[in-house]
């Protein structure tokens, strides 16, 4: 680590400037470690399963699941779909080969096609997507009894917009990194050894030919992280972003999707009736007596 | 004559009281095989500290006996621990602890209870209303419960009512994990540290626990940092450690010889000061 006085200077909005969501990679590295370890253990589990897509965030996922619970206890799950490219297919086997942990294919296209096969209306493709997210989910939750715990791959950024299926790909036990925006998971990938080819290629969900985050999304991480960075971390308002020349039609939309999609992010609504509701007022912690 | 002292930079569990305490008398047997005379533990070590509603739970009077394992232990060496304190009148506080040769010789609850960003504590304790020093064979003493301690006016406050050491027992959870420096939290804590014990030539023990509640993992880093502001002693990041030290009542003399900014200190100035603010009564009595 680095001495204290080397941070001097403040951190200014600026739209050229991608400098503020440099992170430690050494130390967050240790910090997500750690939290792996300590976070399965005090669920009185051992394993982790994570839904290995071939893309960077379930690689960086599964590298520091081997590395806090040694390869033996983690188990990588790929799950294709028919419209799955094959280079997915060999950057998840490529992982599984890297960091030692076994990796399962398990197919999902017999039954996704089988359940829309009995759906008599016009079909739009999201829902064919999300339908494929939770199928891998339920294969994931599956396999990770009796002792292992769905390690969830969302980052930051897909969080904080909405870009993920509600109990597909963002359902999990625990979320290394999910503190991480993509920008900063890429930096992370690339310090614990995530071949570049893997880091580099262009995210993609998959969920229907040709898709991409950035194409669908309409503006790129890089741009999306910044705005995010200033407005969550740093509590910038929209207003005071667009006066620091952030485009106003971006800071917006991207407001908007947060603002829009935070139902996502937390537990479903109770209706409040009794003197003690829970999570209302019946409030304790989930690591509650755990070691 | 130097003293040393221990902090148990250790990792409670949440709300297991009976396993907590089993786990201080491992750390108060290994500070009794380190020559310890005192060992300090962190904010809510008995207890945990994200508490929520689990806090009524665990709360005890401070003559409860399931703190008496605690007591007993303090014929050996003196001990500082924390836990929930249910008062006579039945509020909450976080407190922590001095006993010594078997009784409880001291106690502070923590004033200030951040209710923020990552804290709550005002949702579910009361909060402490006094600053009081106490005596032990190490010196005079004022402890600091994390939050506490950021407020420049309560280590100030000791020093002025003649403390050389500071206890700080704290659960600060890391945070901050931008380039170019150190963890954030552990940044402005050693700031403080080294700033509070050079400026006020008091001993500051910084006492940080490890492990995680819920996603939140406390960073550790305990250390000694004495009057002279040079760090006596740190304990590693995010691992459990037995930290050791010594406080030596010859170096806060030395220290407070080569500069005496305590005895040069105006209290009466400050007092007037604040008192005329607040529109309070206030003389002088030379």
């Amino acid at each position: 680590m680095t001495s204290g006085l080397a941070r001097t200077g403040v951190i200014r909005p600026d739209p050229k400037d991608p400098s503020p969501l440099r992170i430690d990679e050494v130390l967050v590295r240790k910090m997500l470690v750690l939290f792996i370890r300590d976070e399965i253990a005090k669920a009185r589990l051992r394993r982790a399963v994570v839904g290995v897509s071939g893309g960077v965030d379930s690689a960086v996922t599964v590298a520091l699941a081997t590395e806090a619970l040694g390869p033996a206890n983690v188990l990588g799950l790929f799950t294709p779909y028919r419209t799955s490219s094959g280079e997915s297919h060999d950057h998840a086997l490529e992982l599984s080969k890297k960091f030692g942990f076994a990796l399962e294919e398990v197919p999902i296209t017999e039954q996704v096609d089988a359940y829309f096969a009995g759906v008599k209306e016009k079909v739009d493709k999201v829902r064919v997507g999300n339908k494929m997210a939770r199928e891998r989910k339920s294969i994931e939750y599956d396999r990770s009894w009796p002792d292992g715990i769905v390690l969830g791959t969302s980052n930051k950024t897909e969080l904080l917009l909405g870009y993920g299926t509600q109990f597909g790909d963002m359902a999990c036990g625990i979320n290394p990194v999910g503190d991480l925006y993509k920008t900063q998971l890429r930096e992370l990938a690339l310090s614990i050894g995530i071949p570049e080819r893997i880091v580099r290629k262009p995210p993609t969900a998959e969920l229907w030919e040709g898709q991409t985050d950035e194409g669908e999304l309409g503006f790129t991480y890089a741009d999306a992280d910044l705005v995010l960075y200033h407005m969550v971390d740093r509590r910038l308002r929209p207003a005071e972003l667009v006066e620091h020349g952030f485009d106003a039609q971006l800071v917006t939309r991207i407001r908007e999707l947060v603002r829009r999609n935070h139902y996502k992010r937390v537990m479903p609504l109770i209706a409040k009736l009794s003197l003690r509701t829970i999570g209302h007022d019946f409030l304790y912690p989930r690591d509650w007596e755990a070691d | 004559m130097s003293i040393r002292i221990a902090v148990a930079q250790c990792a409670p569990a949440l709300g297991a009281v009976k396993r907590n305490l089993d786990m201080h008398m491992k750390w108060i047997a290994r500070a009794k095989t380190a020559g310890a005379r005192l060992v300090v533990f962190p904010e809510l070590s008995l207890t945990g500290y994200y508490l929520k509603d689990l806090a009524a739970d665990v709360a005890c009077a401070a003559d409860d006996p399931q703190l008496l394992p605690i007591a007993e232990a303090s014929r050996e060496l003196d001990i500082s621990a924390g836990f929930v304190e249910r008062s006579a009148d039945a509020k909450l506080h976080i407190a922590q602890g001095h006993w010594s040769s078997g009784k409880l010789v001291h106690i502070h609850r923590k004033v200030y209870l951040p209710t923020y960003g990552i804290f709550d504590d005002g949702r579910y304790f009361g909060p402490g209303d006094r600053f009081d020093t106490y005596r032990w064979a190490g010196g005079t003493t004022g402890v600091a419960i994390c939050e506490d301690l950021w407020h420049v006016s309560t280590p100030y406050l000791y020093a002025a009512a003649g403390a050389t050491i500071v206890l700080a027992p704290s659960a600060s959870p890391g945070r901050g994990v931008a380039e170019g420096g150190d963890l954030g939290t552990a940044e402005s804590c050693r700031l403080m540290d080294r700033f509070y014990a050079s400026y006020l030539t008091v001993y500051v023990v910084y006492v940080n626990r490890v492990g995680h509640e819920d996603g939140i993992a406390f960073w550790g880093g305990s250390e000694i940092v004495a009057p002279d502001g040079t760090v006596a002693a740190r304990a590693p990041e995010f691992d459990e450690d037995l930290l050791i030290g010594e406080i030596d009542p010859e170096l806060v003399a030395r220290e407070r010889a080569r500069n005496p900014l305590l005895r040069d200190e105006r209290e009466d100035i400050v007092l007037r000061n604040i008192a005329g603010r607040l529109g309070l009564p206030f003389d002088r009595r030379d």
